[in-house]
């Protein structure tokens, strides 16, 4: 088991979100998460790798049967555990390069490996960049500055490309991306996935489930998960809307 | 007695020493120079020195520093060896390195270089004998004796520091580094004077560094004038890297005419009390001046940054943007003042200071401060202060990046927008290497600004590798 979480309670400044989720996620496993807005999607992803402003009060997240809480943001990371933002950072004045070549050479030291040589680091870059269809020559850029939505979002799939984590959270990577984009992404997606890695995405629309197949589909709503399925459950809702759930939970 | 030791620093004690060395001070005064000194001293009697109940004083109290006891030399102390002092060698003289050392031009033998292209580089004592007419024109038109108690009293005083003229028409090849040192085995007080002249269409670099070489309390009151010509370009550096026991009051007065160019940039890396007076004015049409500051100060440091841009003629821009980031107690001030005057029309003047403060205890008091009276101008100013983006830092720690490293990342990114302004190669280098020193406290005080202890024998490397900061 990759991760489990149990009966997850977490909030924000004493204001409850997450009202005890469960979820369990094999390795080699894509699982999706769908539901309205405002019903924890984003507060999930956000707990799992670490964000401080939210508080778990309840429950436990396992990660390869480690207790992540005990773990700092950086660690997580490093572990394996990598979050695409939904509005990825800007950070004028650090380098694309520079930043992608910290966070490599971090977590390789955190596993005892030696910083990767500057020629290979750039060999590695130029292989990633294509896999995500990046020709512009971004990489000299600052972080995300003055980036457009869909190049943002490459962005993220092209520094968890270089990272190779465990875990992908991907939280609504599909928002604001033109078809053409969000087929790169969703490409991107596909050729990292791999018998020993899981990915969870988070969606709103069924729409990027076209390209990226999940095996498991999850309703979270009103901070718990209240209906699991395969892929047709996506179609599903796509169908009745997610009115169909509030009817049903109402009842 | 052209000596005193160990004595608190008092209007009384100053007007005294005048005084009683009146003659000794203008011996090689031309008639005109002897008398802006004594009317300097005339200033320096009415205005004394400013306190907090001044204004542009408001938050740079003095007093720690006036209540030490100091020596004071109004000449030359004895030989030093200054290639000991300096590191590494003093380059040939060939080469367009001047020194400093304790507010007196080092290297006696040949206290003036005039190179063939007719720069003149040397001391500014030796200057007012042999160039008097050079001086005559130049010297104390710019700065401000009249109100500023601190100019006042260093014109009255000013016997030695440099002097660099390039004449019309030439442009220096390289840049001159000035160095200034402070070393003494007691506190020192001292008052070097500098002049600097950049004729029409001419161009220099300078590098002028204020450097300790020990942790000695010192007392600088500094006053630099620089003239440039119609058209003249000067990219002037002003690094800072002095001792938590210093005290430095550095009057820097630019007097740009038409169409002449000015980058100034101000790093201050260290430093007890650091005062830094720009006063700029714009004397002709169609100037241009962009001033960049740093600071990066911590402890109990404090650094205060007054600029004043005077648009006096129509078509000028001037651009001023400071950058501090605080740790500790440290504590910044920034005044900026931009004056455009009824007949500056398509005046475009800018201000910005931004600061980054790491601490509860850490302060800032930003000011910009825009006084127009013409309509027709483009004028902003903005000032922000806060901490470090607590959004980009987990960005960064959920790549993997610890937390001191994203934080030196965050930081560094902060002053590279500064740092990137400078545009000879190796000193960008050089900075950017002091600057991640300095915020991973590293930095070194003796760790002297300048390039030249790069000789061929021991090449100075840099390795600017993020991934080790």
């Amino acid at each position: 088991m990759l991760l489990q979480i149990k009966n997850l309670h977490a909030g924000i400044n004493g204001k409850e979100i997450l009202r005890g989720v469960d979820l369990e996620v094999k390795k080699g496993e894509v699982h999706a998460i769908m539901g309205p807005n405002g019903t924890g999607k984003s507060t999930l992803a956000s707990v799992i790798a670490g964000r401080e402003v939210f508080n778990v009060t309840e429950g436990e997240i396992l990660y390869n049967g480690k207790d992540l809480q005990k773990l700092s943001i950086e660690d997580r990371a490093r572990e394996g555990i990598f979050l695409g933002f939904q509005y990825p950072v800007e950070i004028p004045g650090v380098s694309i390069t520079n930043f992608m070549r910290t966070a490599v050479n971090e977590v390789r030291k955190f596993k005892g490996l030696d910083p990767l040589p500057g020629g290979e680091f750039l060999r590695l870059m130029e292989e990633k960049k294509r896999l995500v269809e990046i020709t512009s020559n971004l990489t000299n850029r600052s972080v995300n500055e003055g980036f457009s939505g869909g190049e943002k979002k490459k962005n993220e799939i092209f520094q968890m490309a270089m990272l190779e984590p465990m875990l992908a959270i991907l939280d609504e990577t599909d928002s604001g991306l033109d078809i053409d984009a969000l087929r790169i992404v969703a490409n991107g997606v596909n050729k990292l996935r791999r018998p020993d890695n899981a990915f969870v995405v988070i969606t709103h629309y069924q729409r990027l489930l076209d390209y990226i197949v999940p095996d498991f589909v999850h309703v979270l709503f009103q901070g718990k998960i209240v209906k699991s399925g395969g892929k047709e459950l996506a179609l599903e809702l796509e169908e009745k809307g997610y009115d169909w759930i509030k009817k049903e939970q109402e009842a | 007695m052209h000596t005193e030791n160990k004595e608190i620093i008092t209007r009384e004690r100053l007007i005294r020493l005048y005084e009683k060395n009146r003659s000794f001070l203008a011996e090689n005064d031309t008639a005109i120079l002897a008398e802006k000194r004594n009317s300097a001293f005339e200033s320096f009697v009415r205005l004394g020195f400013p306190d907090t109940s001044m204004e542009s004083w408001r938050h740079t109290d003095l007093d720690e520093s006036f209540m030490r006891t100091y020596d004071y030399d109004l000449h030359p102390g004895e030989e030093v060896d200054v290639q000991k002092v300096f590191r590494c060698n003093i380059p040939h003289l060939d080469t367009a390195v001047i020194g400093l050392l304790n507010g007196w031009y080092v290297s006696k033998d040949v206290p003036l270089m005039e190179l063939g292209n007719g720069i003149i580089l040397g001391s500014l004592a030796e200057a007012r004998k042999k160039y008097p007419q050079i001086i005559e024109k130049y010297y104390g038109t710019a700065a401000d004796d009249a109100t500023d108690g601190f100019t006042a009293l260093n014109t009255a005083f000013a016997r030695d520091g440099v002097f660099i003229y390039v004449p019309d028409n030439v442009k220096s090849p390289k840049p001159v580094q000035l160095i200034n040192v402070i070393h003494h085995e007691e506190n020192l007080f001292l008052q070097s004077r500098n002049l600097i002249v950049v004729g029409a269409n001419a161009k220099l670099s300078l590098v002028h560094c204020d450097d300790s070489y020990n942790h000695q309390a010192s007392f600088s009151n500094i006053v630099t004038e620089v003239h440039l010509g119609e058209n003249g370009i000067l990219d002037h550096y002003k690094l800072q890297n002095l001792n938590n026991n210093s005290t430095l009051i550095s009057s820097v007065y630019f007097k740009l005419d038409a169409a002449a160019h000015l980058e100034s940039h101000y790093i201050s890396l260290n430093g007890g009390m650091l005062r830094n007076n720009i006063r700029l004015l714009f004397g002709g049409s169609h100037g241009n001046a962009n001033i960049f500051g740093l600071y990066l100060m911590d402890r109990k440091q404090h650094v205060d940054n007054q600029v004043f841009v005077d648009h006096a003629y129509p078509d000028c821009t001037s651009n001023e943007m400071f950058k501090g980031i605080l740790d500790e107690h440290a504590r910044a001030i920034f005044n900026g003042h931009v004056l455009v005057r009824r007949h500056a029309t398509h005046t475009d003047a800018r201000q910005t200071n931004k600061n980054i403060l790491l601490t509860d205890t850490a302060r800032v008091n930003s000011k910009p401060f825009l006084e127009i009276y013409n309509d027709d101008v483009k004028c902003s100013h903005g000032s922000t202060t806060g901490q470090l983006d607590t959004e980009s830092m987990f960005y960064l720690r959920q790549r993997g990046i610890g937390e001191e490293t994203a934080r030196m990342l965050l930081m560094f990114a902060f002053a590279d927008e500064i740092v990137t302004k400078i545009s000879i190669p190796q000193l960008r280098q050089r900075i950017e290497d002091m600057v991640k020193k300095r915020l991973q406290g590293e930095l070194q005080i003796c760790e002297q600004c300048v390039l030249h202890c790069s000789t061929p024998e021991h090449p100075m490397e840099f390795n600017i590798d993020l991934t080790k900061i």
